[in-house]
């Protein structure tokens, strides 16, 4: 009798242990790498209607930000580093994003 | 030479958008360019300790630190503002009515002066911190002396020199309506500022977006072109804003207006039982005959 006092904690903790790995899952990842001042890959294709996650990493030995107008993203990506940045759920179409350190290195979204 | 200015300059309009609006609303106000100078020394010496922090302010908070850091001062200098916004509509009359001397209600007014500094402060730090890192790149990334000499002073210039058109701009509105416009550009930008705060919480995941597109208006006027930048700092405007960042806006707009509504109200019946204790009706219409 004594252990059904725990069983509800230990049932909770369970489900906990199940709930969060699902729960972070279901957050799809992508990766995009900054290197000599490119984006690569250059046009990332991710899906509508859902929120997923873009990991930029910079391998170039300068600082960029990571920033669109389109999805209205800015976050600062340090020398061989990587930035996670939450975007959408996003309709379909294309949507750009930048270097803003660096206007000339562009690349963009390809939502389907 | 020309990419260091234009970086440059953006950055800087944002922040000498806020700091003329900061100036424009402490018109009169004794030693007010040693506080508005004051907030911009400081931060610059913020914006520098930031950029060196970056790597520590990213890795925090599992990865979502730079989010939150935005996220606070930006949320920071609206509280801060609508401290500031309410105390004036409480103090603001007198202060257009004496605006020459150094009166009592001014003094105990340095202390909402000094929280304006602090916007003045945190504006700065904000975009510099920017700046910072962005000259840190291209002077690692061997950009020019040229570049910089040059580059750097026309984009500072050019940023300033659009916050002092702002400011001479502003002066030509007469003094019976000066502070109580200044007043609504600061209300309108502390919203804008929530907004934008919000959207940094939504970027980490922090708070839902609540419709991610309301409506695009890009076509008319993009974030990304320099008047869109501007129009952004001063009301928030964005051309695709979130739900989140819409309820925001709205609701730290409706909380600064109720909040000056109630200072003002509060004011006058403090001034009418000062004036004549017992005789209000009378001494109301006094007044207004006055």
């Amino acid at each position: 009798m004594r252990g059904s006092r725990w069983l509800p904690v230990l049932m909770f903790v369970c489900a906990a242990a199940f709930a969060l790995p699902a729960y972070a899952e279901s957050t799809p990842e992508f990766h995009l790498v900054l290197q000599n001042h490119k984006f690569e890959p250059a046009s990332l294709k991710v899906p509508a209607n859902t929120k997923f996650k873009v990991l930029v990493t910079n391998r170039n030995a300068t600082p960029s930000e990571f920033e669109s107008a389109d999805f209205n993203r800015e976050k600062i990506v340090l020398p061989n580093s990587t930035i996670t940045v939450f975007v959408g759920p996003l309709d379909k179409g294309t949507y750009k994003f930048f270097d803003d350190f660096n206007q000339a290195t562009t690349g963009v979204l390809v939502v389907e | 030479m020309l990419g260091i200015a234009l970086l440059v300059f953006r950055e800087v309009l944002e922040a000498a958008l806020i700091v003329t609006v900061v100036a424009a609303a402490t018109r009169g106000v004794p030693r007010r360019s040693m506080f508005v100078g004051g907030g911009i020394a400081l931060g610059v010496i913020g914006a520098i300790v930031v950029a060196v922090c970056m790597g520590f302010i990213e890795g925090s908070l599992g990865g979502v630190g730079q989010e939150v850091f935005q996220a606070a001062v930006l949320l920071t200098a609206v509280v801060m503002i609508g401290w500031h916004v309410t105390w004036m509509s409480s103090h603001g009359r007198e202060m257009v009515q004496q605006m020459q001397r150094v009166t009592d209600s001014v003094k105990a007014g340095s202390s909402s002066i000094a929280i304006l500094l602090a916007v003045v402060a945190l504006a700065v730090l904000r975009e510099g911190s920017e700046v910072v890192l962005f000259l840190f790149g291209m002077a690692a990334g061997g950009a020019s002396k040229l570049g910089f000499l040059g580059g750097v002073p026309l984009g500072l210039a050019g940023g300033i020199a659009v916050g002092f058109a702002l400011y001479f701009g502003l002066l030509r509105i007469p003094i019976r309506y000066f502070f109580s416009a200044t007043n609504w550009m600061l209300v309108v930008l502390a919203s804008g500022l929530a907004a934008s705060g919000a959207g940094f919480l939504i970027q980490a995941n922090l708070l839902p977006a609540w419709g991610n597109q309301l409506w695009d208006t890009s076509w008319l006027l993009t974030n990304r072109s320099i008047i869109g930048q501007a129009v952004h700092v001063l009301t928030g405007y964005e051309a695709r804003p979130t739900g989140m960042q819409l309820v925001f806006w709205i609701a730290t707009f409706v909380a600064l207006v109720a909040g000056m509504r109630f200072m003002s109200m509060r004011m006058a019946a403090q001034k009418r039982r000062a004036k004549s204790p017992g005789r209000s009706t009378v001494s109301t219409g006094a007044t207004r005959a006055a």
